[in-house]
């Protein structure tokens, strides 16, 4: 398909990889933030074809990963109620809360329904006056301005049987956070490419700035993660710390302007608690005051919600960063994508899912020890 | 999650006052939102995630970041076979 095939060819990857093997003398640390980019570099091998000098760091950016369980708790509840078409993306449909998943809700007779796209659960919000439509809105940058438009149109149009389960969650705070962090290892950041395609990169330069660190902004194409690993490089060799975007065929500075004045008017930023990880200061999205009527968490008021997380599971660190998936005990034995304990065994962006389905089994620390 | 998917757009239209389009990825044709990029034309080229184009695909970027690629370590090359070429002619009986 055109813009993807060339920028997966195999002798232009060969030139970066060379490259990149002549440019590295130290040892460096390199975090991609996205998912979507850990899964294209275990899928390719690229860890493996790197300098062993350099350690890539598997980041939380997999939003279905970090969705607080008390979230997917509350999503049960609601989506168990007889009146509820409860609708969301694929990929959260088996994240395991504390007792069970949205599928054996479904399976106990819940009407819950895969959507491609959140203006589909508008749409049935249209189709079924008589039923409660609620979508499970979460997701990083790059998916709200896309949830913004169904709450949007939701009051456009008066649907007042449409609801939103909020749970937004930021990047830069995220960023900061690691960065701030006493276990911090990480050096630099390959930042998520369509992220920046809404928000831009203007707000990451203070951050460079002030932790003295390189953010290149890269796409997810094997060519596109070779080329952000090779800028990183070539600025912590040089001891830079910039921000720069190896992304330009998607990528401005100042992002989508019309999508960032929609997301402007529907949220306001707040505190946000992420999955393994805690609660992060303004890194996640509220609805506005005007928006607050399309609140499901306030429209369905459910009580007593006692959260339990697998005492096996190690989905934590994993998203911290601190373990690689295949150095938790569980991997791959109590812990499958059939049979998953955290949400990253689960998620098509999730570092333990990404490991499993592309047969990682073995840590390389424990080959090379 | 934050999948985007490149497609070119056959359509564009109106609907609930929305600006919307129909993209082909590739042989499948679907139905995205075209609301944040409201000055695409019919045959460019946008990046779709979950339904809606989030930026105009940039193609005479893309061709450059693709130049830049190929013009990646072929200077070394070069200069290794010129290398390669003077170490050649050392050898040889003059």
């Amino acid at each position: 398909m055109k813009y993807l095939d060339e920028f997966r060819d195999p002798d232009l990857a060969k030139r970066l990889f060379d490259e990149i093997h002549a440019i590295t003398a130290r040892h460096w640390a390199l975090m991609e933030v996205c998912g979507g980019q850990t899964h294209s570099i275990i899928r390719n091998g690229i860890d493996k074809l790197l300098p062993d000098k350099i350690e890539l760091i598997h980041g939380p950016g997999c939003p279905v990963c970090v969705t607080p369980l008390e979230v997917i708790d509350k999503a049960l509840a609601i989506a168990a109620h007889p009146n509820v078409i409860f609708c969301s993306f694929g990929d959260m449909l088996r994240v395991p809360g504390s007792g069970q998943d949205l599928f054996s809700i479904k399976s106990q007779g819940g009407d819950v329904r895969i959507v491609y796209s959140p203006l589909d659960a508008v749409k049935l919000a249209r189709e079924n006056p008589s039923k409660e439509v609620v979508f499970f809105g979460i997701g990083f940058e790059t998916t709200a301005p896309a949830n913004a438009m169904a709450v949007f149109q939701a009051k456009q149009q008066g649907l007042m049987n449409f609801s939103m389960l909020v749970s937004h969650v930021l990047v830069p705070p995220a960023i900061e956070a690691i960065m701030a962090s006493p276990t911090n290892r990480v050096q630099a950041f390959l930042a998520a490419g369509h992220v920046c395609s809404v928000m831009g990169y203007w707000e990451y330069e203070p951050i460079a700035e002030r932790y003295h660190v390189p953010i290149v902004v890269t796409g997810f194409e094997p060519l596109d993660v070779l080329e952000g690993i090779r800028r990183t490089v070539m600025q912590l060799e040089a001891g830079r710390a910039e921000v720069e975007n190896a992304y330009p065929r998607a990528v401005q500075r100042q992002g989508n302007i019309p999508a960032q004045t929609i997301l402007k008017q529907v949220f306001e930023v707040g505190e946000r608690k992420w999955r393994g990880i805690g609660n992060i200061p303004n890194s996640g999205w509220h609805l506005r005051g005007e928006f607050r009527q399309f609140d499901a968490a306030a429209k369905f008021a459910v009580e007593d919600i006692q959260t339990q997380e697998s005492p096996l599971c190690h989905s934590g660190e994993v998203l911290q960063g601190l373990i690689k998936p295949n150095q938790c005990p569980a991997f791959g034995k109590e812990c499958t994508p059939r049979k998953p304990l955290g949400a990253t065994m689960v998620s098509n962006e999730g570092a333990c899912a990404a490991y499993y389905q592309y047969g990682r089994f073995v840590s390389l620390e424990s080959i090379t020890s | 999650m934050c999948l985007g998917v490149p497609g070119k757009v056959l359509e564009t239209y109106k609907l609930h006052e929305t600006l919307m389009g129909k993209v082909d990825f590739g042989g499948i044709i679907k139905e995205v939102c075209l609301a944040y990029v409201p000055d695409i034309q019919v045959g460019e080229y946008t990046i779709i995630h979950v339904g809606f184009a989030i930026t105009r695909l940039d193609e005479q970027s893309a061709q450059e970041t693709l130049a830049l690629f190929r013009e990646t370590g072929l200077l070394e090359e070069e200069l290794l076979a010129a290398d390669d070429h003077a170490a050649a002619s050392e050898t040889q009986p003059s």
